[in-house]
């Protein structure tokens, strides 16, 4: 026979192709078959900071359940800005993870407690006895109508301001227990008129900003107008809002100029090498500091956002378990093992969160860890919308969008404008 | 009955009249199943789904209201859509980087070709050098050339190095240092000067003229398809016959004149070719600006394509960002269609 194709030849050739992709079907996974279990976490901790904070908790698991094959299915991007996406995608698709990192408040209980995507696991908080040792504000985060739905893992405190010490020093500029936003501006003058870069912002994708412009409005209404802006009994448009505005938009005057090109580490990194004085960003940056191997109230300082020492603004990561989880078992394991207090400490430390349990041994934190553990004990707490907690996903991207113009027109009217509007729509 | 002599059937086949039928109908139906898959995954994947699509962006379909009814007013989402001074930015960006990428990746492309075109060594070798840049990926363009224009430590620093900055400072001036990305100025200023002219200008809320930002995005996105555009030229060139360009030369015609009389206009349908399938690419873009400065400084960089996303991702407004998608669809069907019935009057 010539060598023409045939269709007894593309009948044959098939036929093989087939049956060869059958027999690797068949004998390629039980190659693995003698694997106790496996479990995949999903979460957005790819910094360095981050990245060692999610081993403690991997090892913590591993240390108790041993054998276990962990999938770490992570997704790089700040404040889980791509993880999101990714995860919707997921859930909707009926593939979820077993277990999967989300920022709790609305962000969890309207988003997946609510559809149903997350497992009510009131039993495992029963049975491990956290309910008596965790704030009832703090419970309140992952608790809708008296059942539960995730493990918080630790309590960051986003109004925080870093400061390199050495470089402040240098500038004959001393910081005390607390900072106004008149002694900022006075101190960020003095370094300015140096030539030397008073505040280091990372603001691609304009996160950072957003986290800056809500403690600034936190400190400018105090706790109480600011709980009246969540109910909706105060709007977004009023004086005091707008006075924060203008606030903030001075504040912008002594970034650095490549800001928007930088990430929020990046920007961390400025004041760790000394680049840079101030960086005003949540806690997580500790975990920068750590990494970087400069010291606690030595090489860098730390002190409220102006005009909320007395507040602290929670944003809290927590686990959950998917419904219908692949590996169920191995899921409600891990929320044990991350629940436990050796865990969430471990944790603690190398993240810069708080321990979300009154119950830790204080004396194994360093001299940052111990100073925000007291603010967990003694202020008061609120929800942060910069990232879902305190307000539905459509605000978080209203707000998101209304503020990046903002930055660059410098209208105050229209940005109240534009946020009383995304506020009046949730209420639709 | 037997077959008439007329008709040409090749001989194999007239000696079994049955094995005939079933050679002739296999060979109708061969084709037919072969194309069946295709036909049937498009249908359900392209077709089926745009008109899910529709179906969505009429309702309030959200990820917190899984149940979803069609929303009253039934454009309602589609007003929210327009009314965003997000999108009609991104609009204008779109116009906007959609000229400057065509003007450079073609006018690039064109420059390569004739360059190419010449009787000069290595030919092939220029030919794949030029040609590479479309080999690799959106998004490490993207990445790579937002490291070129960090305003720090990108490619400000060959204009110190170069002296430039230098010679500037010395005679009075500001060093030359742009923004590039981080940059939001969009000039030139003409709100002003049109609300002189339409009064109801003044109540726009995004700025008319070109973001400042597009054109680092411009050139990265030129600098990665020019060699798309100097291949389709290179085929086009080689269409043009030696003998005109032989009597050109006869007729001493001078470079310009032999380009802009022979080279241009023959090289027509290929222009046409260009512009049809990198203005498409351009209107969809996604990667490429996601991957350098997703919706840069007062979205001065921001595409249709990135505000569906995070609509449909992070607001988990199903419906609007399937009015989004909607309208990107039909931004790059008024450039496609026409084109395509256009061939289909000429084959036909």
């Amino acid at each position: 026979m010539d060598n023409r194709v045939t269709r007894r030849g593309v009948m044959k050739g098939g036929l093989a192709l087939a049956s060869g992709a059958a027999a690797a079907s068949v004998f390629g996974p039980s190659t693995k078959a003698w694997a106790a279990g496996k479990l995949e976490i999903f979460s957005w901790w790819t910094s360095g900071g981050e990245a060692a904070a999610l081993e403690t908790l991997t090892s913590a698991y591993l240390k108790t359940f041993p054998g276990t094959e962990l999938i770490n299915a992570t997704v790089a991007g700040g404040g889980g800005s791509n993880a999101l996406p990714v995860l919707q995608a997921r859930l909707s698709g009926g593939n979820p993870p077993d277990s999967w990192q989300t920022i709790s408040g609305r962000a969890l209980l309207d988003t997946y407690a609510d559809p149903g995507f997350a497992e009510d696991i009131t039993d495992l908080y029963e049975s491990e006895g956290w309910i008596d040792k965790i704030p009832p504000a703090v419970l309140d985060l992952v608790r809708k109508n008296g059942r539960y739905y995730g493990v918080n893992t630790g309590a960051h405190r986003s109004n925080e301001v870093w400061f390199n010490k050495k470089l402040l020093a240098k500038n004959g500029i001393e910081i005390g227990d607390t900072l106004s936003f008149d002694q900022f501006f006075a101190a960020a003058e003095k370094l300015k008129t140096a030539g030397v870069n008073a505040l280091a912002v990372g603001d691609n994708g304009i996160w950072a900003n957003q986290r800056m412009f809500e403690n600034t409005f936190n400190g400018v209404l105090g706790y109480d107008q600011t709980q009246k802006l969540w109910k909706g009994e105060l709007a977004f448009n009023a004086p005091e809002m707008k006075e924060a505005m203008k606030i903030h938009l001075r504040m912008l005057e002594f970034q650095n100029p490549d800001h928007s090109a930088l990430s929020w580490d990046q920007a961390v990194g400025k004041v760790i090498n000394g680049t840079s004085a101030f960086n005003m960003m949540g806690d997580w940056a500790y975990g920068e500091f750590v990494k970087a191997g400069a010291k606690d109230g030595v090489d860098f300082g730390w002190v409220s956002h102006p005009g909320t020492d007395d507040i602290f603004i929670i944003v809290t990561d927590c686990f959950t378990v998917a419904k219908g989880a692949p590996n169920a078992v191995e899921a409600r394991n891990w929320l044990r093992a991350i629940g436990s207090a050796e865990a969430q400490l471990a944790f603690s430390l190398k993240k810069g969160a708080v321990a979300p349990r009154l119950d830790i041994d204080k004396s194994k934190l360093p001299p940052y860890l111990q100073w925000s553990y007291h603010k967990f004990a003694t202020n008061k707490f609120t929800g942060s919308s910069v990232n879902g907690e305190q307000v539905p996903a459509s605000f978080v991207q209203a707000s998101t969008d209304a503020l990046t113009s903002f930055v660059v027109t410098k209208n105050v009217d229209r940005f109240a404008d534009a946020l009383k509007a995304a506020q009046d729509a949730t209420k639709s | 009955m037997s077959i008439p002599e007329s008709v040409g059937i090749p001989d194999h086949y007239k000696s079994f009249r049955f094995s005939a039928r079933r050679s002739f109908f296999w060979d109708k139906l061969a084709p037919v199943l072969i194309i069946s898959p295709v036909i049937v995954t498009t249908l359900t994947f392209v077709y089926v789904f745009i008109v899910l699509t529709v179906l969505i962006s009429l309702s309030d379909w959200s990820a917190v209201n899984l149940a979803g009814r069609f929303s009253t007013p039934l454009l309602k989402n589609y007003s929210q859509l327009f009314a965003n001074p997000r999108f009609q930015m991104d609009l204008r960006n779109t116009v906007i980087f959609t000229v400057m990428f065509l003007a450079g990746s073609v006018g690039l492309g064109l420059v390569l070709a004739l360059l190419v075109d010449r009787q000069i060594r290595a030919k092939g070798l220029f030919r794949t050098i030029f040609l590479f840049p479309y080999a690799i990926s959106f998004i490490v363009t993207g990445v790579a050339w937002r490291w070129i224009f960090n305003p720090e430590t990108g490619i400000n620093q060959l204009f110190n190095v170069l002296g430039i900055n230098s010679v500037l400072v010395a005679a009075g001036l500001d060093p030359f240092k742009p923004g590039w990305l981080t940059d939001p100025t969009v000039w030139p200023p003409l709100n002003e000067a049109l609300s002189n002219i339409f009064p109801a200008a003044a109540r726009l809320q995004f700025d008319i003229g070109v973001p400042v930002a597009l054109i680092a995005v411009a050139i990265a996105a030129s600098w990665q398809l020019a060699g798309f555009a100097m291949a389709t030229f290179l085929a086009g060139l080689a269409t043009i016959p030696t003998h005109i360009r032989e009597a050109a030369q006869i007729d001493n015609a001078s470079g310009w004149t032999h380009f802009s009389k022979i080279t241009w206009p023959m090289l027509a349908p290929f222009t046409l070719i260009n512009l049809v399938i990198l203005g498409h690419v351009s209107l969809k873009i996604f990667d490429l600006v996601y991957a350098m400065s997703g919706p840069g400084p007062g979205f001065a960089t921001d595409v249709p394509g990135i505000f569906v996303f995070e609509i449909t991702f992070r607001a988990l407004k199903y419906g609007v960002g399937a009015a989004g998608s909607l309208v990107m669809l039909l931004m790059v069907a008024v450039v496609v269609v026409p084109y395509l019935i256009r061939n289909m009057r000429e084959d036909a």
